[in-house]
């Protein structure tokens, strides 16, 4: 076991003088005190689970990319054909389900953040106020977070079936002539399933704002109090301007939920006509009837800069304050 | 805040608190009405509904439709499957995620801010983004002997893995900002005492970051059982599917019978609930703990 010396860099030759409390910089100075055994472990430890990490998800993220301009039938490697943008070309010129399918995706990111959020930003207000029962109401309104949204989609079909649901059997459409399609009819479905998706989301909503407002530092309340402001007028000026943090993660974890909205599509009606949405689509290029690689690879790519647009400000701004803390 | 043991007087009851509470009370009435509903039309016999309608009185209330739905549909089966896949998943996870948030908080190679850039990000893709080349990769991958099914695909250990490469992302960034709140005297002393950093890892900064990782437990136990994407794609029989997939082919063989439909999907979720009614508290500040820090 021998003590090695790293190549010296500029940061840690710096030694501190003595009697400083070491910065947290000086965790540079542990590369010397490592073992060789020590930087192999390291090694392994910070290597296996990235290894792993960047197989399955980038090689796979950037396999999506590269395919999108190609066509394969998966059948050995050298059927793949380089094609240009002719996926593209006719995703956005040919396909009928594609356009609908961005729009859909728009949609319920649009109604998550018009109905529920705020909701879920209004029930967190409330329940804040340290009132009686208040675990009991946070329970109700944050059970349908815990469900899978399989089991979601099941149970909301319960409600929608045209001839045995709850809103049919108490209207007394399931009978001929005034029947109401909730789940089959193209101008109805999306609506039905966003009111599902929207129960869910409230309660996920509710608990990242209580989170938010525990942290609410109580003295700007009573300061607030003490000027003679109102319910409201505190919270619109001195509360929500402190939940700055929280509802930039509130719309980054909407948007992400818009994007990969599947489950409950799927078990609903399969993404039929009226609920297309591109992860639907993307992955009945997989388990649907025709499997074509590189158009379904172009549909994931649609798909993947939609949520970079998102994911990289949102990351660049927390590793900033990251650095800065 | 005072710290006082007197207690505090009770608010007197304002009209606008009782307003209030009849709110809250009728939206969370609501909120539980879907299952309440589901509950409901799975303790009827189908007989009954299909004579007398869905919105009726009961003549009786049982559970058969559960015990039949659960002896049926072999649903013991599925359970072990969704164990199967998640409890080695959820062990290797957090495993492999505090190894990464180890070397990044503790060590302050230059390293360490992209690695965890690629993580967490990984973490915030959609899935679909992914899934094609992940589906050629698994029927590619060839593994004689080892799984079922020859290959990667449709094989427990494809779930597994593509469980941890995902979650991983999420937790090494929740893991990391817990470590990096661990005063830093703790490692250096022990460096100094010549310990090695697999006993720095496994014997003072682990334990110490019990909280995070039992609130990361529960909440990847049921985003793992909740799984029901990736199984849709990656399994293709019906006997190696996990619970929560396996419940889509039951409804398909049992569609004409919703309330056996609903005691199926209620069956599946009472893991969930239960989970989440014991464990409540480290659930939520599970998933608080990737929202903001602390």
């Amino acid at each position: 076991m021998t003590t090695e010396t790293t190549k010296e860099i500029p940061e840690a030759a710096a030694v501190p003088p003595p009697g400083v409390a070491p910065a947290p910089k000086a965790s540079h100075g542990h590369r010397r005190l490592l073992t060789r055994r020590d930087r192999i472990t390291l090694g392994f430890m910070a290597g296996l689970p990235t290894i792993l990490h960047i197989a399955l998800v980038w090689v796979t993220a950037f396999a999506s990319i590269a395919l999108a301009f190609t066509t394969w039938d998966g059948i050995g490697f050298d059927s793949i054909q380089w094609v240009g943008l002719q996926n593209f070309k006719e995703l956005f010129e040919q396909n009928p389900q594609f356009w609908p399918a961005v729009q859909h995706n728009v949609i319920w990111f649009v109604v998550l953040i018009a109905i529920p959020t705020p909701l879920g930003l209004f029930l967190a207000v409330q329940l804040d106020k340290k009132i009686r029962f208040s675990r009991v109401y946070q329970t109700a309104f944050f059970l349908p977070v815990v469900l899978s949204m399989a089991v979601i989609g099941f149970v909301w079909q319960l409600i929608y079936n045209p001839d045995t649901g709850l809103i049919n059997s108490i209207i007394g459409a399931n009978e001929p002539g005034k029947y109401i399609d909730w789940i089959g009819d193209p101008d109805l479905n999306l609506w039905a399933i966003l009111i599902a998706a929207s129960w869910r989301h409230t309660g996920y909503m509710m608990i990242l704002y209580l989170a938010g407002l525990k942290g609410v530092d109580p003295s700007l309340r009573e300061a607030s109090a003490l000027d003679g402001a109102n319910e409201w007028q505190t919270f619109k000026n001195v509360i929500f301007p402190t939940l700055r943090p929280t509802n930039t993660v509130v719309l980054v974890v909407t948007i992400i939920e818009a994007l990969r909205a599947f489950d409950l599509v799927f078990v609903f009606n399969k993404g039929a006509e009226g609920t297309e949405l591109l992860s639907i689509l993307v992955t009945n290029n997989i388990i649907g009837e025709s499997s074509r690689i590189g158009y379904g690879s172009a549909i994931a790519v649609v798909l993947l800069l939609i949520s970079l647009v998102v994911i990289i400000p949102y990351l660049v701004a927390t590793f900033r304050k990251e650095r800065r803390a | 805040m005072s710290t006082t043991v007197v207690p505090k007087p009770r608010t007197p009851v304002r009209p606008a608190r009782i307003l209030l509470h009849l709110f809250l009370a009728g939206a969370s009435l609501a909120w539980l009405a879907p299952l309440a509903w589901a509950l409901y039309s799975a303790m009827r016999p189908y007989a009954e509904t299909s004579e007398k309608g869905y919105v009726s009185w009961p003549d009786t209330l049982n559970f058969d439709n559960f015990t039949n739905a659960f002896t049926q549909s072999d649903m013991s089966h599925y359970f072990v499957n969704t164990m199967i896949i998640a409890v080695p998943a959820v062990l290797l996870t957090l495993f492999l995620s505090s190894m990464v948030a180890f070397y990044v908080s503790r060590f302050d190679f230059r390293l360490n801010i992209a690695l965890l850039l690629v993580f967490t990000a990984g973490n915030l893709l959609p899935q679909q983004v992914i899934i094609t080349p992940l589906y050629r990769l698994y029927l590619l991958i060839d593994l004689p002997g080892i799984t079922m099914s020859g290959k990667l695909y449709d094989s427990a250990l494809g779930l597994v893995l593509i469980h941890v490469a995902f979650q991983s992302g999420f937790c090494a960034f929740v893991l990391s900002n817990y470590m990096r709140s661990l005063p830093h005297e703790l490692t250096e002393a022990a460096l100094v005492d010549g310990a090695s950093v697999w006993r720095m890892y496994w014997q003072i900064v682990l334990p110490l970051c019990r909280p995070a990782m039992a609130a990361l437990a529960t909440l990847l136990s049921i985003w793992i059982y909740n799984d029901f994407f990736w199984a849709l794609v990656l399994i293709s029989t019906g006997e190696n599917m996990p619970i929560t997939s396996a419940l889509n082919n039951l409804t398909g063989a049992y569609f004409t019978d919703p309330n056996l439909v609903a005691a199926g999907a209620l069956l599946t979720a009472i893991p969930t609930l239960i989970v989440y009614f014991v464990l409540q508290r480290q659930f939520v500040s599970g998933l608080t703990l990737g929202a903001n820090k602390g």
